[in-house]
């Protein structure tokens, strides 16, 4: 008998990070430290490459013509589908439908999915921790139809209130749309067992996957969601294109998103035949590029050692939160038992804004706001913090430029 | 690219930790508030005016240094001015942070403490924060009695 004996392959960050040109770059006369992925990650040369090659060699516009361009292009736009179907682990791309961005995905299930459902008295469930995106679409839904907006909170921790989310969820719930992994925490949400808990009352379950989809191995099936969204631009991909995944059965039910070109199977101005999904939630010219560069994005992260950028990307989560607990006068927002990526954080006797400023000063990138949770923040009692975001091309020794820069802001302002 | 310490100046520290004229102002007549919801910022100006006369500014609100700096500064300098000296002030501290750099400097020249506030101009996206509570005073002005005037915001 032999054993195999498998070691996960080591991460090589210095590789990684010679992939990304924007790394070289020197901010204020100090190297960019650039811990603001979480807002848009960076991008590695392979997608810069595959952007700029398609638009040398393969350019035209998709599902027109016949001549070779254009077919040569429908090819590369339907291949990415395919990426990206495989990197959810979807069973058919034909459920994935390209959209600007998440925010896109979740206004075309609040509006297409869930308007022509919603009945007045019918309830949408959403958590304390969701971005203005999984806010504002279904506020504008629930006032279209007469159904309400429910809330489940979240504990001193920025952990979802299962056993609250529980006893909101009823026969009224007809959705339950929630984030996968928080913008403002990084709280990783039990998404499975939301799915169980809101199919046992006949809701569909919405995620949003945009801080996910860099950090966690999505798998729509065993998730058991029905729609599930995220972003190109926050997995290294492009600004301007995003993915949309639904089940089929409901996507075939749904009306179009928009109308225009080649999302019609016959137009005539008496009536329009509209396509199967997914062409009928994509009229007009796509991103065809942004699809392509997406796809270049999804090999490229797939190509790394997946257990390994888990570990490195874990072990700068919790360095960072270590040092920075260790300040005196530094409270973290957001301290979930399961993270990803974020560490939101308030330095005593500074704003946020301030604490952006000086940590620019020395190079360090980070997020300073509300970062679109306002309602979560009311929550904390903050109007901002400091955000710290990590990916793969992160180094402990940037986690520690950051804490240092951090105490150089309160000693500027002791 | 400018130092931090020309934009977090002394005098701009020292009004951020030790705010003068914050809070409510007795006897005050005119009164706006003014908000930035990207960042946060929050402002209330208050204003007694005696005749044409700025007998007291006061404020209260919570944002980052450069906009509680920023209006603790404005109450100082505008106590006791005229309205339209007010609005003079107004004009120059707009000059300094946001016009070109000739203007910019003789603003500066002519302001005093308040020229504390020019290393704002370096740094684009805080100018809205050091040019809340002035925009927020000219609101007051212009409020008339039993009106509330909308909030006002520099984003």
């Amino acid at each position: 008998m032999t054993t195999t004996v498998t070691t996960a392959p080591a991460l090589d960050v210095a590789a990684v990070r010679a992939q990304f040109p924007i790394l070289r770059t020197r901010v204020n006369n100090k190297p960019l430290v650039y811990l603001d992925s979480a807002a848009s990650a960076q991008k590695p040369e392979p997608v810069i490459e595959a952007e700029a090659r398609f638009y040398r060699e393969s350019y035209a516009n998709v599902h027109r013509g016949v001549h070779t361009l254009s077919q040569r292009a429908t090819g590369a736009y339907e291949a990415a589908r395919e990426r990206v179907a495989r990197f959810l682990g979807a069973a058919d791309p034909a459920d994935v439908v390209f959209t600007r961005s998440a925010t896109e995905g979740l206004n075309l299930v609040a509006w297409c999915f869930a308007r022509p459902r919603l009945r007045p008295g019918d309830e949408v469930l959403l958590t304390e921790m969701e971005h203005h995106s999984n806010i504002v679409p279904w506020q504008m839904v629930c006032e279209a139809t007469g159904a309400k907006l429910v809330v489940a909170p979240v504990d001193e921790r920025g952990e979802l209130r299962m056993d609250e989310l529980d006893r909101l969820l009823s026969p009224k719930t007809r959705v339950v749309a929630l984030v996968h992994v928080s913008n403002a925490l990084g709280t990783i949400n039990p998404i499975a067992e939301v799915s169980r808990l809101a199919h046992a009352v006949g809701a569909a379950v919405v995620v949003d996957g945009a801080q996910a989809a860099p950090h966690l191995r999505i798998d729509v099936q065993a998730l058991g969601c029905d729609f599930y969204t995220f972003s190109g631009h926050k997995v290294y991909g492009p600004t301007g294109i995003g993915a949309l995944w639904g089940r089929k059965e409901l996507l075939a039910e749904m009306p179009p998103w928009q109308g225009g070109g080649d999302m019609i199977l016959h137009v005539s101005f008496a009536r329009t035949d509209y396509a199967p999904p997914p062409a009928r939630f994509e009229a007009g010219t796509p991103h065809i590029v942004g699809a392509v560069g997406l796809a270049a994005a999804l090999d490229w992260l797939d190509s790394l050692p997946r257990e390994a950028v888990a570990a490195h990307e874990h072990d700068l989560l919790a360095h960072a939160t270590e040092s920075l607990a260790a300040i005196p006068g530094v409270r973290l927002i957001g301290t979930a038992r399961h993270k990803a990526s974020v560490l939101s954080f308030l330095v005593a006797g500074v704003h946020a804004h301030d604490v952006g400023t000086i940590l620019d000063s020395e190079g360090v990138a980070v997020r300073a706001g509300h970062h679109c949770a306002q309602p979560l923040m009311e929550r904390f009692g903050v109007a901002a913090t400091a955000r710290a975001s990590f990916a793969v091309y992160n180094t402990r020794e940037e986690v520690d430029v950051l804490t240092a820069a951090v105490r150089k802001a309160q000693r500027l302002f002791a | 690219m400018s130092e931090l310490t020309d934009l977090y100046q002394e005098v701009i520290l020292d009004h951020c930790k030790r705010p003068r004229n914050f809070g409510p102002l007795a006897g005050a007549d005119h009164f706006a508030e003014g908000y930035n919801p990207l960042c946060g910022d929050k402002v209330k100006v208050y204003v007694a005016l005696d005749g044409e006369r700025l007998a007291g500014v006061g404020f209260e609100g919570s944002g980052c240094a450069i906009s509680t700096a920023s209006a603790s500064l404005m109450t100082e300098a505008l106590a006791g001015k005229s309205v339209p000296e007010a609005q003079r002030l107004f004009d120059e501290v707009h000059g300094m942070l946001t016009g070109d750099p000739s203007t910019a400097a003789e603003a500066s020249e002519s302001l005093g403490k308040l020229a504390a506030l020019g290393g704002v101009r370096e740094y684009p996206m805080r100018v809205k924060c050091a040019t809340l509570a002035w925009h927020t005073l000219q609101a007051a002005l212009a409020q008339r009695p039993g009106q509330a005037p909308a909030p006002v915001s520099t984003e």
